[in-house]
Order: C-alpha cells, then sequence, then structure tokens
C-alpha cells in the first residue's frame, strides 16, 4: 500500500509541478518562470491565445475609447480629416455646451436625468427587496407550488422581453399606468433574471443558521431580513449591477409620451438626430451616461463574480 | 387623550378580527389534506412570496397567455377582439412578404452572432482564467463594458457615417480599400454585417460573466488528476475536464444567449432606423413593434409574439439538450 502511494507521488512530482495552483498562470509562464512548465501547457498555444485575446480585447474597448476621446474635442477636431483617435488639444467645452443645454431646452436637461435617476433608483431598489423576499421561500423550504413557480421563472428567462410588449401595453392601460413612470418601475421590479440569481444563491446559505434562529423564536420575515440577506450581500449587489444597468439605459418613449418624464437616453437619441452641430455634447452626455454603470460595476465586481458562480442551470 | 383610547379601541378591534380570521383559517386548515395544513402552517412564506408573484403574473406570465389568446383575434384596441381563427398565422406566412424578410434576418443574425458570441465569450472567459487574479478583473471588465454601456451605441452610428469623417470611411479611403465614401448605414448589402458587428460587440453580457465565474470553479485538483491519467494538451483537457464541470454555467449562458439573439430589435433600429432601407435589418422584433406599436393591429402583432416566443423555447430546449452531451 505505501509502496504504491510512493510510487504513485513519484509519478505525479515527475509530470506536474508542485507549486501551488494560484501561482500557476499565463502570466508566469510568459514573463516569468523559465524554470517549470505547467501541466498541458505549451508557450506556443499561449502565445496565439494571447494575441487573439488582445485583438478581441481591442475591438472591445476602441468604440468606448472613442467615446471618451471624443467627448473632449474641440469642433475642429471631431470634423478633422482624417479622423484622428485621440485628441490633440483637450477641452471641456463639450461639457458645458451640455451644462447649458441642462438650463435652457424645451425640457430643462436636468429633468431627464431626474427621472432616469428616480426610476433606475426606485426600480432597483423595490426589485432587490420584493425578489429577494421572494427568493427566501424558494430557496430554503420545500413548500407546494414552489418548484412549479421556479420552473415558470426558469421559462420566462428563455424568450425575449418583446414577447410581452403587447400584452404590456394592455395590462398598463387596465391599470392606468400609461404615461407614468410606473410602466418602467414595475415590469422591472418583476424582473426574473435577478430571483432565479437570488434564489441560487440563497440556496447555499447554510440551514442549520436558520434552524438555529427559529429556535431562539424568530419569524421567517425576520431570519430572512436579520440572518440571510446579509449573507446574500453578493446577490443583491449582482441585482443591483443587472438592473441599473437596464433602467440607466432605458428610453421610456414606448409608453411615456409626456416629454418631461421621458429620460435621457430618449434625450441622448434626440440630440443623435439633431445632426452634426452637437456630436461634442452628444459624446458629453453618452460618456456620463456610459461611466455611471461601469463604475457601480467596477466596485461591485468580486461580488457579482461571486453570484455568478452559482448560476448554473441544470 | 381621547384620541389615544379611540385608536386604541379601534386597533383592539382591529386585532381581534384578525385574530378570528386566523381561527378560522386555523380550523379550515384541519379540514383538508396534509397539503392543505402545510400550506397553512407556511403561511408568512407565501405571504413575502406575494407581492413578486403578483408583480410575475401581471407582467410575465398573464402576458404570454394573453398573447396567444389575442393571437386568434382581430383588435385594434378600440373595439372588442373579434375572433378570426388561424387568419393571422396564415396571413403571416403566406401575404406578408416583409415578415418572411424579417424571418430571414433573424434566422442571418442568429446563425451567425449567436454561435459566434457564445464560442467567444466562452474562450475569451476561458483565456481570462489564465490571467492572475487582478489582471483577470480588469480583462473581465474591459469585455464586459459594451454591455454595461447600451448608451455608447450612438457612436457606432458616428464610425459608419456617410460621410468622410466617418472613421471606416476615412479608414478605408486611406489605406485604398474604397475609392469613395460609403453610405454604410443605408446601403443594403452592408446593413445586415453592421448589425451583426455591433451585436457582436455587445454580446458579452451576463452569459459571459457566469462563464469568467464557473471557470473559476471548477476543482483544481480536476486538472492534476486529468494529467496523470493522460490528458496531454489544453485542448483534450477543456474537452474532458473543463466543459463537463461547468456544464450548468454553459447552459445558462446559452439561455441568456438565445433570448438575446433572437431578441434583436434595438440595435436594428438606433443603427439603420426605423424602418431600414428596404428592410433590409428587419427583424421579428422590429416587425412586432410595427404591427404592436405602430399599426395597433394587436391580434397580428400578437401572432408574432406568439410564433417568437415558441421558436426561442424550442430553440432552448434544443441547445440544453446539446450541451448536456458535451464532453461524453
Amino acid at each position: 500500500m505505501a509502496k504504491k502511494e510512493k510510487n504513485y507521488n513519484a509519478i505525479k512530482a515527475r509530470r506536474i509541478d508542485s507549486r501551488p495552483f494560484s501561482e500557476i498562470n499565463a502570466y508566469t509562464v510568459l514573463f516569468r518562470s523559465k524554470k517549470k512548465k505547467r501541466v498541458n501547457r505549451s508557450k506556443a498555444g499561449d502565445i496565439t491565445l494571447f494575441v487573439f485575446l488582445a485583438i478581441a480585447g481591442t475591438f472591445s474597448l476602441l468604440p468606448l475609447v472613442l467615446t471618451f476621446f471624443n467627448a473632449f474635442k474641440p469642433l475642429n477636431e471631431l470634423f478633422l480629416y482624417p479622423p484622428r483617435l485621440w485628441v490633440a488639444n483637450p477641452t471641456l467645452v463639450n461639457f458645458i455646451d451640455l451644462a447649458n443645454a441642462l438650463g435652457n431646452s424645451l425640457v430643462p436637461f436636468s429633468r431627464y436625468f431626474f427621472n432616469t435617476i428616480l426610476v433606475t433608483f426606485a426600480g432597483t431598489l423595490g426589485h432587490i427587496l420584493i425578489a429577494s423576499m421572494c427568493a427566501y421561500p424558494l430557496a430554503k423550504y420545500k413548500i407546494p407550488g414552489g418548484s412549479i413557480i421556479m420552473g415558470l421563472i426558469v421559462y420566462s428567462l428563455m424568450f425575449p422581453g418583446s414577447v410581452t410588449a403587447i400584452p404590456h401595453y394592455l395590462v398598463f392601460n387596465f391599470l392606468g399606468m400609461i404615461d407614468t413612470q410606473w410602466s418602467l418601475i414595475l415590469p422591472s421590479i418583476a424582473s426574473s433574471l435577478g430571483l432565479f440569481l437570488m434564489r441560487q444563491f440563497m440556496s447555499q446559505v447554510p440551514t442549520d443558521y436558520i434552524e438555529s434562529a427559529k429556535l431562539d423564536g424568530a419569524g421567517d420575515m425576520k431570519i430572512w431580513w436579520k440572518i440571510v440577506m446579509p449573507l446574500v450581500k453578493p446577490a443583491w449587489l449582482t441585482l443591483l449591477i443587472l438592473l441599473f444597468q437596464g433602467l440607466w439605459a432605458a428610453s421610456g418613449a414606448q409608453y411615456i409620451y409626456r416629454e418631461d418624464l421621458k429620460m435621457v437616453s430618449y434625450a441622448i437619441t434626440q440630440i443623435a438626430t439633431a445632426g452634426p452641430a452637437r456630436q461634442g455634447t452628444l459624446a458629453a452626455v453618452s460618456l456620463i451616461m456610459i461611466l455611471v454603470p461601469i463604475s457601480v460595476f467596477v466596485i461591485t465586481q468580486s461580488q457579482v463574480m461571486e453570484t455568478m458562480a452559482h448560476s448554473g442551470m441544470k | 387623550m381621547q384620541q389615544t383610547i379611540e385608536k386604541d379601541k379601534f386597533l383592539t378591534s382591529v386585532r381581534k378580527w384578525w385574530h378570528r380570521v386566523g381561527q378560522k383559517a386555523d380550523s379550515w386548515s384541519k379540514k383538508g389534506g396534509p397539503v392543505r395544513r402545510k400550506m397553512y402552517l407556511n403561511r408568512t412564506l407565501y405571504f413575502m412570496m406575494l407581492p413578486y408573484l403578483i408583480l410575475f403574473f401581471a407582467f410575465t406570465v398573464i402576458p404570454v397567455l394573453m398573447s396567444l389568446a389575442l393571437s386568434f383575434t382581430s383588435y385594434n384596441i378600440l373595439e372588442a377582439p373579434k375572433i378570426i381563427g388561424w387568419t393571422n398565422y396564415l396571413t403571416l406566412f403566406l401575404d406578408d412578404e416583409i415578415f418572411i424578410t424579417a424571418i430571414k434576418n433573424t434566422l442571418i443574425l442568429a446563425v451567425i452572432t449567436g454561435p459566434i458570441g457564445y464560442i467567444a465569450a466562452f474562450v475569451i472567459a476561458w483565456l481570462i482564467n489564465e490571467l492572475p487574479g487582478k489582471l483577470r478583473s480588469i480583462v473581465t471588465l474591459a469585455f464586459y463594458a459594451p454591455s454595461l454601456s447600451a448608451n455608447a451605441l450612438v457612436i457606432w452610428t458616428l464610425i459608419f457615417s456617410s460621410d468622410i469623417y466617418g472613421y471606416a470611411n476615412a479608414f478605408l479611403l486611406e489605406w485604398g480599400f474604397i475609392t469613395e465614401p460609403q453610405t454604410w448605414l443605408t446601403n443594403t448589402t452592408y446593413i445586415l454585417p453592421i448589425v451583426i458587428v455591433v451585436q457582436l460587440w455587445m454580446s458579452l453580457g451576463v452569459g459571459f460573466l457566469s462563464l469568467v465565474a464557473g471557470l473559476k470553479s471548477v476543482n483544481k485538483e480536476l486538472y492534476e488528476a486529468g494529467a496523470i491519467d493522460g490528458i496531454r494538451n489544453r485542448w483534450q483537457e477543456l474537452w474532458y475536464i473543463t466543459l463537463p464541470a461547468m456544464k450548468p454555467q454553459l447552459i445558462f449562458s446559452a439561455v441568456m444567449q438565445i433570448s438575446g439573439t433572437l431578441g434583436i430589435g434595438g440595435i436594428t433600429v438606433a443603427l439603420a432606423g426605423f424602418p431600414s432601407v428596404s428592410y433590409a435589418a428587419h427583424t421579428i422584433v422590429n416587425h412586432l413593434a410595427d404591427y404592436g406599436g405602430i399599426r395597433y393591429e394587436m391580434g397580428y402583432a400578437s401572432a408574432i409574439a406568439t410564433l417568437l416566443f415558441i421558436s426561442s423555447i424550442a430553440l432552448n430546449k434544443l441547445i440544453r439538450r446539446m450541451i448536456r452531451r458535451v464532453g461524453e
């Protein structure tokens, strides 16, 4: 027995390197270590794959970089031939133009910003609270009807949202919510992706915690709020970023016709159709609008990734 | 003082009434079978689920059923729906050439952006997994950023703008690929490829994050064990260890990819306008929006929605079955 194990270890030592796995990565292979080889990795393969990664990354980032530079270009650089990617004389004139537009257009631009912030905030907060309140029984109890509900939710992830666009109009009409911001807030509270991720993550909460809280006399609401919610912080940060990015980009033009209830995205498309003269302002407002969700994601990234590890389906 | 007493009285009566309701429900639950009793004992849980479920049924379940029912009617909102049987479906397939164009465009988009986007998401996630910690999160952000920035979509209209200041025109003119500026977004040959490029640019979404996270959580000992069992290169390792270990994330990501590609519609409007020149970028979703949002032919639009719903569910079932077979 011992001999066999020794033999096995010898083979293991010959074949694979003994460093902890966290230290073995492409970075060390490419730039540092020349001593040891990793399991099943060739240098040529590494280089080919990372060239691919670099090209794909450039494709992914270039339009965003372009937006960034355009926001700081003076007018003569925006209409330069041949156009340049980077900016030679950065200026804030586009942002000043934007600030002027904030004050004195038909509907003040600040109103669009206010609407976007209000809807995003209400929808995101409502979704996190209501969806996680529903996810807790689905994740930790076997209650009659629970599996049917979960099945419906998984099915609802499978088709594009446009399927329900027409009945949505009829439902809003029935509830008298056409032309109000509820038509954006309520459907996003009912978003099923968030509930699905929350339930998957809550299943990881040890049942012992809940049992012992129960012995101490806590009710289910209390357990949910005081014990489960703090433990699933990564999950609700994920719900936050998912809903945030959707609502932040929503234009609201579909069910809202009043000009003073529309959102920034709608204003952006209006400026875009106004022609090349507003190109600088357009870049400035786009930059502001994309920086917000990106920074929210940067802050929550590690927690989001933790949640997504439990996103699997069977 | 008087007020507080009245308030107290009111509250006690409410409490008494609530208590009676509780007792009644208790005795009612004892009469039925074990399921009813169990539901009664878990009533707090049901109350917790209620707010979400009301909204979920109102905005997802009922709408799907409604569009199924409305698809057999003629309905213009002003008058009551009239049942007309299969007429809508027959018209769609036999009389509506634009719908056939829309199906064709949607299929082209789905067949190209679906698999390419999915495989690209996986390959990129797989490469990211080999990077050291800090770099890994930066690169993840770099690839996820486009889908966070839906508001930056307008930059593509600038890149493909029809004058010489458009980046694509300027670049190609400068390098001698073309001799005069092209009208990218109004030229029927270029619209669809451009939509494909932009869709691919934006397609690394939640599914991609799921793949990155799934790869990270594959048990590392499996790789060492695999090396002993005779796995020679990274491709074998990918097929025999990595893919089977992360099937759940693969399925989740495929589900996201399918509903994303079949739902392409916003991008075509943002790039090519609505309707696009000779319907070159007209998708099923655009057709749906046309009849539902502009012409108010709700029955007809519901038929389109129902077809979209059925085809996405069928496609999902098919792809899931394929993914379950991976690594066997």
